[in-house]
């Protein structure tokens, strides 16, 4: 008789392995602050005798270093798991949160801002993130409503086409403005769209997380659908998935996710490729696992990164933007050249 | 005599603008193994995605024990039909016992993972399968026979009434077709599963099945037993070839070309 142990995910082993990769995310969230071109007096960081305004090291240290890690780490553990999910509902790995036409959306939302000169903050609300959001929306109610059959489903060689017709289009409606633009305007879209995590205060922060919580929790609570969905839809629809639900919760969930951290970090490309990647070598592709493994992971992945981005040049800062695209090609072609078993 | 545990009544059904089938009318009894056979483009598979509910029907009715499918979610209809596909492209590297742990899903709630009696399920539906002894390897690195077991096994799991099986043996060696049609066999026997099937070959048709449905053109040209069905003349007319039958030692019957180019 063959061994009875069909080595499947219990509990305990869940836990474990969420929790290491928890414990990751916790020891670069702390040491990472301490890295960058100034050196940080920890201890005069955070005394309470010399007042906030004076204190240079609480400066660099929260005014500065404490927010830009948190934003990298919401927007790694966004596209990490949009990625993922956008791969389980196209059934294609080579998919990423940007294939659909959010973030050329987004982009061309933030250089109409940019290049209508609209001022900095509206009503203490900062424009450019939120044309970046419009214009996410925008491209995605564009690009479902384009392939959405009569019966409500979403075909994916539909969606991949009128995803990739979308970017080309946007893309081309970015270059046309960009053109147009004068020379300040033009600095300010090249950064934007190299992607950075450099601007950003508390306030920004706390207003993106409650969409990420949501995204989260709403896209772990079909997980296993998902999983399901990568199998082949009618095979899914016979073992009792909600075919329409389940894509209409999904897309919209990732792309929601996606659009909130691109309207903030501009599109910070091949995160959202790589980390689920990484993970499902390392856990599986049960989504239940690496679903929450990718957040933990995604999150440590662009904070390096970024860490990265903020050092290696100092006291240049580079976006980071770059730095993963430089590693993201690299990994493609090994994606596309690894043997398949 | 029992109402029918499926009953498709005045059913029609078209891809775009081209109908594939024609105003079908069938009951199935429970308990019963049927074969559906027919050329190819004869909208066999087609009518086992209707009976299985993963297509839903341009007009007409499907009914399992008198109730439509579509008053049935999805997760109800997944405990009592299920339906299995004949190939199974995989893009992610699930492994063998992760597909057939799928199979429970129409039982589980969201945020969940399979308990004890999932697995016990499981184990047994695997067994019966003769694949646990590869439970851990990659779906995606066994070959077709065990492939075809695999996905056998998880729709066990889902402990269901009726089966649909899309040619579960048109890509297999003759052991692995056997071996296949013995799994469904005892299924049936021992749990008195209703097992529908598409087939290919008339044959194994004859020898394993106790009805058998054959379609022309997305209609039913006969259906009834084995003997009623595989006439020399119905074959000829549906298929347009030449044919003698034949009988095997069981008396079952063979078709047999009847005319052959050979030089």
């Amino acid at each position: 008789m063959h061994t009875m142990n069909l080595n499947l995910i219990n509990r305990k082993h869940y836990v474990t392995t969420i929790g290491l990769f928890f414990l990751l995310f916790l020891a670069i969230l702390l040491i990472t602050p301490m890295i960058g071109p100034t050196e940080i007096d920890l201890g005069k960081a955070l005394s309470k005798d010399i007042p906030f305004s004076d204190n240079v090291d609480a400066n660099i240290l929260f005014l500065a270093r404490v927010p830009r890690i948190f934003l990298a780490a919401l927007t790694g553990a966004a596209l990490s798991v949009a990625g993922a999910v956008f791969q389980s509902l196209l059934r294609n790995d080579l998919a990423a949160p940007f294939t659909l036409g959010v973030s050329s959306g987004a982009a061309l939302g933030a250089v109409i801002a940019i290049s209508l000169g609209l001022s900095y903050t509206v009503l203490g609300i900062p424009t450019v993130p939120i044309a970046a959001f419009l214009g996410a929306l925008g491209a995605i109610t564009l690009v479902f409503s384009l392939a959405r059959t009569r019966s409500g489903e979403f075909p994916t060689t539909v969606l991949l086409l009128a995803g990739v017709t979308a970017n080309f289009f946007f893309a081309a409606m970015v270059m046309f403005i960009h053109y147009l633009s004068d020379f300040t305007q033009s600095f300010r879209i090249v950064r934007w769209l190299m992607g950075g995590l450099d601007i950003t205060d508390y306030k920004t922060l706390l207003s993106i997380c409650p969409m990420i919580v949501i995204g989260f929790v709403t896209l772990m609570f079909i997980s296993r659908d998902l999983n399901l969905m990568s199998t082949g839809i009618q095979s899914a629809m016979s073992r009792g998935v909600d075919i329409v639900r389940t894509q209409k919760i999904g897309f919209l969930m990732a792309s929601l996710l996606t659009g909130t951290v691109v309207a903030v970090s501009g599109p910070i490309g091949f995160v959202g490729l790589i980390v689920p990647h990484i993970i499902r070598l390392m856990v599986g592709p049960d989504l239940r696992l690496l679903l929450p493994a990718s957040i933990f992971f995604g999150a440590s992945f662009l904070v390096l990164c970024d860490t990265v981005a903020r050092t290696i040049i100092a006291p240049t800062e580079i976006p980071v933007g770059i730095i993963t695209a430089m590693l993201g090609g690299p990994f493609f072609v090994w994606l596309l050249k690894r043997p398949k078993t | 005599m029992n109402q029918p545990i499926i009953q498709v009544k005045n059913t029609t059904f078209s891809y775009d603008q081209a109908p594939v089938l024609h105003s079908i009318s069938i009951d199935i009894p429970v308990g019963q193994f049927i074969g559906v056979i027919g050329p190819n483009g004869s909208g066999k598979s087609t009518l086992l995605k209707l009976l299985g509910g993963v297509l839903t029907a341009g007009s007409g009715n499907l009914l399992f024990n008198g109730t439509d499918y579509l008053n049935k979610n999805r997760k109800q209809l997944a405990r009592s039909i299920t339906w299995v596909a004949q190939d199974h492209p995989m893009v992610f590297p699930f492994k063998v016992s992760e597909i057939v742990l799928m199979g429970r899903h129409p039982y589980l709630s969201p945020f969940t993972f399979e308990g004890e009696e999932d697995i016990d399920i499981v184990r047994s539906a695997m067994e019966r399968t003769q694949t646990l002894q590869f439970a851990h390897r990659s779906f995606n690195e066994i070959s077709g026979g065990e492939k075809q077991r695999v996905m056998i096994a998880g729709a066990i799991a889902q402990e269901p009434e009726v089966m649909i099986l899309d040619e579960p043996t048109s890509a297999l060696d003759i052991k692995y077709q056997i071996q296949i049609l013995n799994i469904l066999k005892e299924l049936n026997a021992d749990k008195n599963v209703t097992v529908i099937l598409a087939m290919h070959d008339l044959h194994l048709a004859a020898k394993f099945c106790d009805r058998l449905i054959l379609l022309d053109h997305g209609q039913v040209f006969q259906d009834g037993s084995p003997e009623e069905v595989l006439k020399k003349e119905h074959i000829e007319k549906v298929y347009g070839v030449e044919v003698h039958l034949i009988r095997d030692h069981d008396g079952k019957i063979m078709i047999s070309p009847g005319t052959l180019c050979t030089q």
